[in-house]
């Protein structure tokens, strides 16, 4: 299996018209470990993400993995803020996965039972999966997503709408994910999860990347004061 | 009064006992259908798929196109393959005007665009919902027509019972290009309108007793697939 990190964006911009979503934006990411990104709402984060997972456009910049960019494409996988469900029973999403990449079925459909059993869908696996609850359907996101064995996995507020139990279930997912040697990049506006989670932090504000860092540096110490008022709750123009 | 009487008595009569003639007719009727419908799917469902997922030039103008030829009235279509199948026309050396087969192509030219414009619609909606995943996995075009078609069978089902129902119950293009041939090209809604014609209610009811339950059959599935379409299990 060929590695896809390090990533390298250069000067990445994201325009929708004449708009700036996000950018220029230059970063690198390498090696095990959870990036999280955080900044205000509109920041650009959502933006940031899909630019760098290559779904969005790239008005301008350069994206680098360190291999052949359809080679990475298979690497990855995304999970949105809303989670998307085929409208097919949970086992059958779980699986879509491998058997869009030609793995047999019987084959897809023994790791996809083990993949559901992991993030404790194992008793719901022939329920219609649009009718979960949503804290169900992120799960089946999160297993759906993990089931490929990415090495990248981006996931887009991940917990936004869920309660306190389902956030430490599906953390618990990504923690035992990235022990595996999955790199994730999640972006959150929990600062909770985000120092539970963080190993690396990207700040955003209006676009661009404001502050960050390793976690044990940034969180006790932000370099700008944008970054410190908004790890106090202030509100950050 | 007494005639029609005698007419339904006779209806029953016939359909009881099999009669030879209606169960032919009938027979042909379904056969030509049901063959054009499986054409019209087959051409009709990748195309909507099509239409939805990829943008190209004459996009709009073909999703135009085919809701207007919906509105085609069925003898014009007749009318016009006839003279393409004539034998004066671009088809005629294959001999097939006055066959089921110039029926099938008739039936079939009317329902394709019923069929790829109901289809279209909802697998259109099923693509914005399924959008952003599949683009973030990566799915090939193919892969992604097949997704959207098995997703949207029940959708899918429903628009091909359309195709049916509007098919077994038309008259005036068959009429044209079949022209009523008894043992040949004689199916439901011809006869009845020969046999009402001659003054025999009696094979005319019987005929159109079957062409009711075929439609009512067609409807009430219409309804369950809808029903069974919002609930949770399929
Ligand atoms: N589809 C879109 N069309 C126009 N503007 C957009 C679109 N998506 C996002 N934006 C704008 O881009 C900026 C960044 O958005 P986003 O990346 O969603 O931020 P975040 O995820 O941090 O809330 C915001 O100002 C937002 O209004
Ligand atoms: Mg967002």
């Amino acid at each position: 299996m060929t590695r896809i990190l390090p990533l390298v964006a250069e000067a990445v911009v994201s325009r929708r018209g004449p708009r700036v979503l996000v950018g220029p934006v230059d970063l690198s990411i390498d090696g095990p470990g959870i990036t999280v990104v955080i900044g205000p709402n509109g920041a650009g984060k959502t933006s940031l993400l899909s630019l760098l997972h290559g779904t969005a456009r790239l008005a301008s910049g350069k994206i680098r993995w360190a291999c052949p960019i359809e080679d990475a494409r298979h690497e990855q996988a995304f999970v949105f803020q809303r989670p998307v469900m085929l409208r097919r029973s949970v086992i059958d999403n779980i699986a879509y996965p491998l058997l869009i990449r030609g793995v047999p079925k019987r084959d897809a459909m023994d790791r996809a039972h083990e993949a559901a059993k992991r993030v404790g869908l194992g008793a719901l696996t022939r329920r219609f999966a649009p009718r979960l609850s949503g804290g169900e359907q992120q799960k089946l996101a999160l297993a759906r997503a993990l089931i490929a064995k990415p090495q990248v996995l981006f996931l887009d507020e991940p917990c936004a709408s869920l309660d306190g139990r389902a956030m430490r279930e599906i953390e618990d997912i990504l923690q035992i994910a990235r022990t595996e040697g999955t790199r994730l990049i999640l972006s959150t506006h929990d600062m909770g999860q985000a120092r539970r989670l963080a190993d690396d932090v990207l700040f955003l504000l209006h676009g661009k990347l404001h502050d960050g860092g390793p976690a044990d540096t940034f969180f006790p110490s932000p370099a700008t004061p944008q970054a410190r008022a908004f790890l106090e709750g202030d509100i950050v123009e | 009064m007494v005639d029609i009487w005698n007419g339904i008595s006779q209806a029953v009569w016939l359909m009881l006992t099999l009669d030879p003639e209606l169960v032919e007719i009938a027979a042909r009727s379904l056969r030509v259908t049901v063959t054009a419908l499986v054409v019209a799917c087959c051409i009709a469902l990748p195309l909507a798929a099509f239409l939805a997922v990829q943008r190209f030039r004459f996009r709009r103008a073909i999703i135009a196109l085919l809701n207007a030829l919906m509105g085609l009235p069925p003898v014009v279509v007749g009318l016009v393959v006839y003279v393409i199948l004539s034998r004066s026309g671009p088809l005629g050396v294959l001999g097939l005007l006055f066959t089921p087969t110039a029926m099938i192509i008739a039936q079939t030219v009317i329902i394709v665009p019923l069929i790829a414009s109901v289809a279209h619609q909802s697998i259109r909606d099923l693509w914005a919902e399924y959008h952003d995943l599949l683009i973030s996995m990566n799915v090939t075009r193919w892969q992604k027509i097949r997704t959207l078609l098995w997703d949207a069978r029940r959708a899918l089902m429903t628009a091909a019972l359309a195709g049916f129902g509007r098919a077994i119950g038309e008259v005036g293009a068959i009429m044209i290009v079949g022209g009523n041939i008894d043992h040949a090209t004689r199916v439901l809604t011809t006869a009845i309108a020969l046999e009402t014609g001659k003054g025999e209610f009696g094979l005319a009811l019987a005929l159109g007793f079957v062409l009711i339950g075929l439609a009512v059959a067609v409807n009430l599935s219409i309804h369950w697939l809808g029903r069974t379409e919002r609930g949770d299990r399929w």
